[in-house]
């Protein structure tokens, strides 16, 4: 760990409508590691991703990315600022060949070079894309749309990635790697990534770092590997 | 046998403006989800544009850009002033709102320019060549379909080929995801619209040299077949569109050459009617594609 806090959460207040789904949230995610967001259905850890990156309006709070309070950035701003959001279902765009969908990622980036070298290393690490350039999205199967949503949002080279249930719909063996794979970025490229889980074990596994929400609040942070061994803490909130 | 190749040529022609008048709609259709009925009295009203423009300067060439120019601005304007504040929880919506438009723009037309027929000139001889004793085309309807060729390659490529296509295709398809990824979703939509009322006001300048000339409804007809023929392509189709339009324009000259002109409204409605009736998606609905 660096020591740098990459992303710091502040008293986050954020919901549809009248109630908040997220009263109160505090978190901080030190650069360069894995945090897991974990919690029973409707604890609020999808809306808090959608709040961080802005596609829901916060009521109340304070989100900084690397010092940068993140106030009233438009959505289509935060990429820039070097967050990268993989949205729950993993958006990939099924009108759209493999290859635009991957050149989507990139095209706000002023470095035309680099993002061709992003592109290419995309390629590189997911094989069976490099295969399928031409396939449209809706022609790839779930593991593939994986690798798509997950290579698009690489190609922009974020500092901070965020990524909800990655898990979902997918075989255990494609879980695993793509667990093993955010650990690979994060060693290789410092890469800081907030995960949002179903699948309690297999995400606290790779994390750093777990975080429990319930009712709209983090109620536990704690080093991921405390959250795995502490069993009655696992029974209250976790239920396993 | 002569006629036949005079009705064709005459109706492929019409065709082409219908085409890019229905690829137009097509446009806004599919990144706004808004069928643009308004679409008709906005290219008209570039067309009393150029008209100004090119009585005071004495230029064609000069009215025939500005027209274009205006019609892109009205689209933009259109867009950021009307359609943006639509809510869109009802379709019923945007589509009384266009209807809205259509009205303001036309009375407005008429208060400035008056209702009768102003002169649309056309900058070639519209008499047919006749090639070995059968008079085939006119010098116009080359340069029809030379501009409008340009125009549909033009927007093909760009959507296919060029990043901003990519931007406005993924605008269209995904907005949510796309301002995820840094798209400007809400200035792609601008762009959609400034370029359907660009292409909408070039079919304009187009056609009115064909018709009676320059009225605040001259486009209304034009703007029945040209939806009609985005309707048998299917509203999502611009090659759909393309084709459509070139059916509708051959029909409409084979039922109005062989049949008489009076019957070629009937003929447009009657053809919308099939289409809505047996294949509402289209000649070219695509096979509907997988929501995962």
């Amino acid at each position: 760990m660096s020591g740098t806090d990459l992303l710091v959460v502040r008293g986050l207040v954020a919901g549809y409508g009248a109630a908040p789904v997220l009263r109160a949230v505090d978190l901080t995610v030190p650069a360069g590691t894995i945090a897991a967001v974990v919690g029973a259905n409707g604890a609020g850890k999808t809306t808090l991703l959608r709040a961080l990156s802005g596609m829901i309006r916060p009521a109340a709070g304070q989100v900084l990315l690397a010092g940068e309070d993140l106030r009233g950035t438009p959505v289509e701003q935060l990429v820039r600022r070097g967050m990268a959001h993989v949205p729950e279902g993993r958006g990939v765009i099924s009108e759209l060949t493999v290859d635009e969908n991957l050149r989507l990622g990139g095209l706000w980036r002023r470095d035309r070079a680099d993002a061709g070298r992003a592109l290419d290393e995309v390629y590189q690490l997911f094989e069976p894309l490099a295969r399928r350039r031409r396939h449209l999205g809706h022609q790839l199967s779930g593991g593939e749309r994986q690798m798509l949503a997950l290579g698009r949002a690489l190609v922009g080279r974020p500092r901070l990635l965020l990524l909800d249930e990655p898990s979902l719909g997918l075989a255990p063996r494609v879980v695993a790697r793509t667990m093993a794979l955010l650990r690979q970025l994060r060693d290789r490229t410092g890469l800081t990534v907030l995960l949002v889980e179903q699948n309690v074990r297999s995400a606290l596994a790779v994390a750093d770092q777990g975080v429990v929400m319930s009712l709209g609040r983090v109620v536990i942070a704690a080093p991921a590997v405390q959250l795995r061994d502490d069993v009655d803490l696992r029974h209250a909130y976790l239920g396993f | 046998m002569d006629r036949f190749v005079f009705l064709t040529v005459d109706g492929l022609s019409r065709g082409a403006v219908y085409a890019a008048f229905a690829l137009a709609l097509v446009l806004i259709w599919r990144a706004a989800r808004v069928v643009n009925f308004a679409q008709g009295a906005m290219a008209v009203a570039a067309a009393y544009v150029a008209y100004t423009v090119s009585t005071a300067t004495g230029s064609y060439w000069l009215g025939f850009v500005v027209a274009i120019v205006a019609g892109l601005l009205l689209g933009a304007l259109v867009d950021r002033v009307v359609m943006r504040h639509v809510d869109h929880a009802s379709p019923l919506n945007p589509v009384i709102v266009a209807l809205g438009l259509v009205l303001l723009i036309q009375a407005v037309l008429g208060m400035v320019y008056g209702s009768e027929f102003r002169p649309a000139e056309a900058p070639f001889s519209r008499s047919a060549l006749t090639v070995g004793g059968v008079a085939v085309l006119s010098p116009y309807d080359l340069f029809v379909f030379a501009t409008i060729g340009v125009v549909v390659s033009g927007l093909a490529w760009m959507f296919a080929r060029t990043p901003v296509g990519l931007r406005m295709r993924a605008a269209a398809f995904a907005p949510e995801v796309s301002r995820l990824l840094g798209v400007n979703v809400g200035g792609m939509l601008t762009l959609g619209w400034a370029l359907a009322s660009g292409v909408g006001a070039l079919a304009a300048m187009l056609v009115l040299p064909t018709e009676l000339g320059l009225h605040p409804h001259a486009m209304d007809l034009v703007f029945v077949s040209a939806f009609t023929a985005a309707v048998v392509g299917g509203l999502d189709s611009p090659p759909g569109a393309v084709v459509g339009g070139l059916v509708v324009g051959l029909l409409l000259s084979y039922v109005s050459g062989y049949a008489g002109s009076d019957l070629t409204p009937l003929a447009v409605l009657v053809l919308l009617l099939a289409v809505l009736l047996v294949r509402p998606g289209g000649l070219f609905a695509p096979v509907a594609a997988r929501r995962v």
